[in-house]
């Protein structure tokens, strides 16, 4: 089976994996003694293929190369890796125009492998920045601030509790990663799950972007990152498929979400994790592993299915995320132009999928619940709601097909419990639909109009 | 929530659709407990609303039903002969099949057809690769393995197919693909990469504008559902796996839907729902339609697939048509030149094709 790839592909495919294996055990000999070779290139394939002149990772590190097993180990050095790595994911920042330098940005860390890497460089770019800062005369452009946010599950994951001695001691670490990241200073927010209730902030299928954001908006931030990667978002592209939520699929698999008050950013997109555990290990970045749940029911299958065809195909998840990322997103999924600096590249990208918003359209209408966009095998009963008032049987027709199956209760009289107990602005998330909608007609017969009040008097 | 967690839920006393006979089955697709006699009304029921809510056919239409022996084509053939009875659809039917010359399997199979034929009182048809290609399958995988024969098995079936739709003039052939499989279809073209095969693959009609148009009257039925729906009405079907297809990478894709299906069972249709509403822009680049010069088939190269494969075969080139290489049909003439003349298998023209 050839690799579909077409050579972008990071990881190589299989075909290369297993002709590096060899490589690799028959240069054992060679790369026990851990000399650099240069003087007779018999030894050529120890060597990085990009700079030519240090020792792959695999024959220097071959602790932190079995982490990832794909063929990077065996082809890189740990520099020239470590500035591929980096390379992307400032190339995804710059091309789609995720941070400016008046932005406060917020990161989200929930103690792996892929937040912890995207917080470091996060921090490697705010030093940069601060650098130039310093250095130059006029101090014309200002540094970009930066917080971490932590969201503490424990709440939701009774089964398996983490006795609370070691979930202190994790924070704890957590703080200490944080305060190691100086300067410039970081705040460091911890959130338990149930703040969703005190603050005027929605609930979702994805929660965590929900809360994160809340804390965002409380705070003063202008951006969210996450540190979702390649791997993550090819599990997500096809829990999604398999719970029909195809048509908003699009939506969250972007390099920017604006949905949400404060927009999602996702630079390591294109970073597999494999990618990402091995710099971990490489620079012995810290991360604090007993706060990871395991996942469990549809999205536990779809996670062991795409494992599997990953150790069959190394390149799989690239090739998931790329046919997803075929499909055509939505004009929320860039930074809105009112932000400053509109860059070159990013309008390009814009252009391709046409990404303007289409004044003829109607604005999308979302599910209150996950915010995802509606597509129209979703609407139900949508008109009935205009005028009158919200009730659950309402508010349930207002839900996308998926949550009304998956989070939604089937009987009405605990669908009626279930909605007293949703936050305020969930219901009043339905209420301004239904405002978007009469403003977008209004707004198109403006001109006819002969009255400024809806009933027409 | 209704996921089912491997706990039995209450056995109940009656039937949950008449209520008045004892369930005597659990319906795969929405796990109501249900008897007999519903199960075949509501199973017959909604093919017969997907058939119409779909305009799948129309009145006086000759169709013929791709009859391979196995239970997704004896059970259409059965219930679309019924349906067309009750309903009366107006339609003329007949069976069609298709001999790929595998030896304890399709000339297995290919007797239950015939005893389709006699049961359902359905004209038959039968087409050969022997015939058409002059290979068979047995020949084909002897030359070229296990690993790439599901592609040149695909590719002559299709063009078999169409073939002998073209001589018995039918308007319409109807294949008994089911929601298994176009669930199956939509990961896999996830998987592959393939963004324009994805936007196609949950169309219920395909190839409107090519020689014959295709329909899937089971697209929303569940292949549980139709094995059951064969085993209580005791309808004769052939029940093997192909024998040279346990390689093939569908299986990834199937084991997973199988899984997937005893943790929520409405996840095939949700699937099969995804795939209808991804945002696919219609300015993806899709094939350019033209014909085949060798042959005359439909094709966007400028050979057909069938007739690549079928060069690589004759040439003893099994890698032909299926690596991506400088191939057949950017430089085929120089070949063309060489090989003309040499076999008579080659010069074998598939035919006059009235496409």
């Amino acid at each position: 089976m050839a690799c579909s790839s077409g050579g972008s592909c990071q990881s190589g495919c299989y075909k290369d994996y297993e002709e590096e294996e060899e490589d690799r055990h028959s240069q054992k000999k060679e790369a026990a003694n851990g000399v650099s070779t240069c003087g007779n290139d018999v030894n050529n394939r120890d060597l990085c293929v990009k700079c030519k002149s240090n020792e792959t990772i695999a024959a220097a590190n071959p602790g932190a190369a079995a982490v990832a097993s794909g063929g990077d180990g065996g082809r890189f050095c740990a520099d020239c890796f470590r500035s591929n790595l980096f390379g992307k994911f400032r190339f995804a920042i710059t091309s789609n125009a995720m941070i400016s330098s008046s932005d406060n940005v917020l990161v989200a860390f929930s103690g792996g492998t892929s937040s912890r890497v995207a917080l470091q460089f996060v921090h490697e770019m705010q030093c940069k920045a601060q650098k130039n800062f310093d250095a130059s005369r006029d101090r014309s452009l200002p540094v970009f601030g930066v917080g971490v946010a932590f969201v503490d599950e424990s709440a939701i994951y009774p089964v398996t509790p983490v006795p609370s001695r070691q979930f202190d001691e994790a924070i704890e670490d957590m703080k200490l990663i944080v305060s190691n990241l100086s300067p410039p200073r970081k705040k460091f927010h911890v959130a338990p799950i149930a703040n969703i209730y005190s603050l005027d902030s929605g609930d979702g299928n994805d929660r965590l972007k929900e809360l994160v954001n809340a804390i965002a908006l409380q705070n003063g931030y202008t951006k969210l990152v996450l540190g979702s990667c390649t791997s993550r978002i090819a599990c997500h592209v096809l829990a999604a498929a398999v719970k029909g939520q195809g048509y908003s699929l699009a939506a969250d698999i972007q390099y920017v979400d604006a949905r949400w008050e404060i927009p999602v950013v996702l630079p390591l997109r294109d970073c597999l994790k494999q990618e990402l555990d091995m710099l971990c290990c490489l620079d012995s970045l810290k991360v604090v592993k007993v706060l990871e749940n395991p996942r469990s029911g549809i999205n536990g299958l779809v996670s062991s299915f795409v494992k599997l065809l990953q150790e069959e195909n190394p390149s799989r998840e690239c090739t998931i995320v790329r046919t997803a990322g075929k499909l055509t997103p939505f004009h929320f999924n860039r930074i809105p132009d009112n932000d400053d600096g509109a860059h070159l590249a990013s309008q390009r990208r814009q252009k391709k999928f046409n990404l303007k918003s289409n004044e003829s359209l109607p604005p999308e209408s979302f599910c209150p619940i996950c915010n995802s966009p509606l597509s129209k095998s979703d609407f139900l009963s949508w008109n009935d709601v205009e005028n009158g008032q919200l009730s659950a049987e309402t508010f349930e027709a207002k839900c996308c097909l998926s949550c009304q199956f998956q989070i939604l209760p089937k009987e009405p009289s605990s669908m009626e419990d279930f909605y007293s107990f949703l936050p305020q602005l969930i219901i009043s998330r339905t209420k301004d639909g239904n405002h978007c909608n009469q403003r977008w007609l209004r707004e198109q017969i403006q001109d006819c109009l002969l009255s400024d009040s809806e009933d027409g008097t | 929530m209704e996921e089912a967690q491997g706990v039995k839920p209450k056995k109940k006393a009656f039937c949950s659709i008449c209520n008045q006979r004892k369930p005597a089955l659990k319906r795969p697709k929405t796990l109501d407990q249900i008897c007999r006699e519903c199960f075949y009304a509501v199973f017959e029921d909604e093919i017969h609303r997907v058939i119409v809510d779909n305009q799948l056919f129309k009145p006086g239409e000759r169709v013929a039903i791709g009859a391979s022996g196995g239970k997704d084509s004896t059970v259409l053939a059965y219930v679309l002969s019924e349906l067309n009875r009750r309903h009366n659809y107006g339609l003329d039917l007949f069976l069609l099949s298709v001999d790929e010359g595998i030896t304890g399997y399709r000339d297995d199979s290919l007797e239950t057809v015939k005893r389709n034929e006699i049961q359902y009182g359905l004209p038959l048809k039968v087409v050969s690769y022997k015939d058409l290609y002059g290979w068979t399958m047995d020949e084909i995988v002897k030359l070229i393995g296990l690993k790439n024969n599901c592609t040149f098995c695909g590719v002559f079936r299709r063009q078999a197919l169409d073939r002998g739709a073209a001589l018995l003039k039918v308007d319409k052939l109807a294949t008994g693909h089911n929601a298994d499989d176009i669930a199956e279809t939509v990961l896999l073209n996830i998987l592959r990469g393939d963004i324009a095969r994805l936007s196609r693959c949950t169309s219920i009609t395909t190839g409107e504008d090519g020689p014959i148009p295709r329909c899937k009257p089971f697209k929303y039925t569940y292949e549980k559902e139709i094995v059951m729906y064969a085993y209580f009405k005791r309808l004769d079907y052939f029940s093997t796996e192909c024998i040279y297809s346990p390689n093939a990478y569908r299986g990834f894709a199937r084991e997973f839907i199988k899984d997937l299906e005893r943790m929520r069972p409405r996840a095939i249709l949700d699937i099969i729902r995804s795939g209808e509403n991804f945002r696919i822009s219609t300015s993806t680049k899709m094939p350019e339609q033209g014909t085949c010069e060798r042959c005359g088939y439909i094709s966007s190269q400028k050979w057909c697939k069938a007739c690549v494969l079928l060069e690589g075969l004759n040439r003893g080139l099994p890698k032909l048509g299926i690596n991506r290489s400088r191939g057949l049909n950017s430089d085929h003439t120089k070949d063309v030149k060489r090989s003309n003349g040499t076999k008579n298998i080659e010069s074998k023209q598939c035919g006059t094709l009235d496409f």
